[in-house]
């Protein structure tokens, strides 16, 4: 694959470290016996090389880019246990359905990785090797981490379980709802929508992902109006509130002084969004815990590099860093709304955020067998184009440990903004209810809302307003596997 | 005003053949069942009184229906709820908590402000109810 002219295959140590030029596999980056050990960590590359490339000869390239290797023999290698240094490939399968792609499976042993550190871990896997001029494209679709690993981590500052203990609500999917519009509005205005959605029967309002710190409301005034709005819905509810306050901003110290202010204004929850890097998640993490706050990830950014199957990170690796870096509740997609993502695929970020344990599962993308360690849930977060109208949908697809965020869908309702939250929490508890009882609801989900909305006139206006609004369109990114299911 | 906490707050109050569809469901997950009541509804009363054990052992929805009726005849004036605790690893905690009667009148919350500086507000949620003394307060 070099277009420099490459030895043949070395038979001993004195040929295979003689200068010059070897190709990546006979260099020792693969190995199609290698049996992956428990302690190392696996990951899952979606490879295209370019035309005339051998795909095993590419795969072992991927392996040694993303480890030990450079273009070239080095001598140094023999003063390391380069042996075991080496990533190695395993295992090389062309993508069922896509010709030129391959699934190309590597192995990385425990010691290449700093504990504890994304940045590390993404600047190995997800570093030069992306970059590579063999490859047409690289994806990385999956990995798995040794137990060993996962425990260098602290994980979600909190976790589903004592998220839903300290807030006081089980058996049913939190409500939430993004301010909108998402920009312009002043701390007076913008608290007031709090107020309204919150009273009006939502758990959670939220900043949206680019409200920081700007002319028409700096950032102090938006969390003093959104205090008294939170407080003042608990007053009127006696349930416990919460509003995302966004705290990203320019450097560690801005965002650290506004989470101080988050916390002595007497907020459960801050947020951050994915773009400030994951260091900084993992600082903001840490603070969260040390400060008893529940940490709220947005992804924004995400789709510049997670949406295109053949080029970039699959989101449900990106999910699983998450989980990792720790945070609370992450964004993840919600199947039925606005925002990319087809039903198993969506099923599949949700599984590796939420469970104790992910058992293989290639219908929903997890080409890994995970186990957690002992490390929190997270709490995915659907949000984006949903509505009352598709409760039955999305408890059907997401179950209930989710957070079920309806921006325009509670702010856009023709009775006003409490109707709207009204709506969803009627909705919600009335699917949730039948559920329970054992109805079906896949099926049975239109006629349980039109039975609700007889005692909510709110409700009845959402369906009426949005009964036809859909957006069935066909998703980029599936797990290729078997064939994608329509949404509805 | 109605205290909306509880999985089903929002929906009209459960009937007892409800009520029982429910514990009935948390029976099928294994879950163990409780009845708690108080009379201090505020926002993070965690600890609200058990109305004896969580029922391990029990697994027949009528016998666990007679004890919710014998904690919402036992305390007329009480919040009464539900809750059904699951002791998978990974959970260890509840997954269903609902409640299923409240006093005839709900008074609700006043909301106490403290002005500090910097236009800071100290945020108190008090109930009227317990302004008075336990037992005296519905």
């Amino acid at each position: 694959m070099k277009q420099i002219a490459t030895r043949t295959k070395p038979t001993n140590a004195a040929q295979r470290y003689k200068a010059g030029v070897l190709k990546y596999a006979d260099m020792g980056y693969w190995d199609g016996s290698y049996e992956p050990q428990p302690t190392d960590l696996l990951a899952l590359f979606r490879i295209t090389p370019q035309d005339g490339v051998d795909p095993v000869e590419a795969a072992a390239a991927v392996a040694g880019e993303s480890s030990t290797a450079t273009w070239t023999v080095v001598w140094t290698d023999r003063l390391t246990a380069c042996e075991r240094y080496r990533a190695k490939a395993y295992k090389v399968e062309p993508v069922p359905g896509s010709p030129g792609q391959y699934f190309a499976y590597i192995a990385y042993d425990l010691d290449l990785f700093e504990p504890g550190s994304i940045a590390n871990l993404s600047a190995s896997i997800i570093g030069n090797v992306f970059g590579f001029k063999p490859l047409k494209a690289l994806r990385l679709e999956d990995m798995r981490f040794p137990a060993a690993y996962v425990k260098t981590f602290q994980g979600p500052p909190t976790g589903i379980v004592v998220e839903r203990e300290r807030l006081d609500k089980f058996g049913r999917p939190l409500l939430g709802a993004t301010v909108k519009p998402k920009l312009g509005l002043s701390g007076k205005n913008y608290g007031r929508v709090v107020y309204e959605a919150l009273q009006g029967g939502l758990d959670f309002t939220k900043d949206d992902e680019n409200i920081n710190s700007q002319p028409f409301m700096h950032w102090r005034d938006r969390f003093l109006y959104c205090m008294e709005a939170v407080n003042r819905a608990q007053a009127a509810t006696g349930e416990v509130k919460g509003h995302y306050l966004n705290v990203t901003a320019a450097t560690m110290e801005d965002m650290y002084e506004r989470a101080e202010f988050a916390k002595e204004l007497g907020s459960v929850i801050v947020m951050i969004d994915l773009v400030i890097g994951y260091t900084a998640i993992q600082s903001m993490s840490r603070w969260a815990r040390r400060n008893d706050l529940l940490l709220h990830l947005h992804r924004a950014g995400h789709g510049t590099y997670t949406r295109q199957k053949t080029h970039g990170v699959s989101f449900r690796v990106i999910a699983k860093w998450m989980r990792l870096a720790g945070v609370d509740h992450l964004h993840a997609g919600t199947v039925v709304g606005k925002l990319e993502g087809d039903p198993n695929t969506v099923q599949g970020y949700y599984n590796v955020l939420r469970e104790t344990h992910n058992d293989v599962d290639l219908a929903r993308g997890i080409f890994f067998e995970q186990d957690w360690a002992g490390l929190s849930g997270v709490m995915p977060v659907a949000s984006g184009g949903i509505h009352a109208g598709q409760m039955h949908q999305l408890l059907t697809y997401l179950g209930e440990d989710c957070v079920l965020q309806f921006g325009g869908g509670t702010i856009g309702h023709p009775m006003g903004i409490a109707a709207g939250a009204t709506a969803n929490r009627v909705a919600l508890e009335a699917m949730v209810l039948a559920r329970n009882e054992g109805r079906d609801i896949w099926n049975e989900g239109p006629d349980i809302l039109a039975n609700a909305a007889r005692h909510c006139t709110p409700l009845q206006a959402a369906l009426d307003t949005w009964r036809d609004v859909t957006f069935n369109y066909a998703s980029t990114d599936t797990p290729d596997f078997v064939p994608t299911p329509a949404v509805a | 005003m109605r205290v909306t906490q509880g999985t089903f707050s929002f929906l009209p109050d459960l009937t007892d053949e409800q009520i029982k569809a429910q514990i009935e469901y948390c029976l099928q997950k294994g879950w163990a069942v409780s009845v708690e009541y108080t009379d201090d509804p505020h926002p993070r009363n965690t600890y609200w009184e058990m109305y004896g054990m969580p029922m391990f052992d029990l697994k027949d929805a009528a016998g666990i229906m007679r004890e919710v009726d014998a904690c919402r005849k036992t305390f007329p004036n009480c919040y009464v709820k539900v809750n059904a605790f699951d002791a998978t690893r990974g959970v260890e905690s509840l997954r269903l908590s609902f409640i299923v009667a409240r006093p005839p009148e709900e008074p609700g919350f006043t909301l106490v402000r403290e002005e500090g500086r910097g236009r800071q507000i100290r945020y108190t949620t008090r109930a009227y109810a317990t302004d008075r003394p336990a037992g005296q307060r519905y």
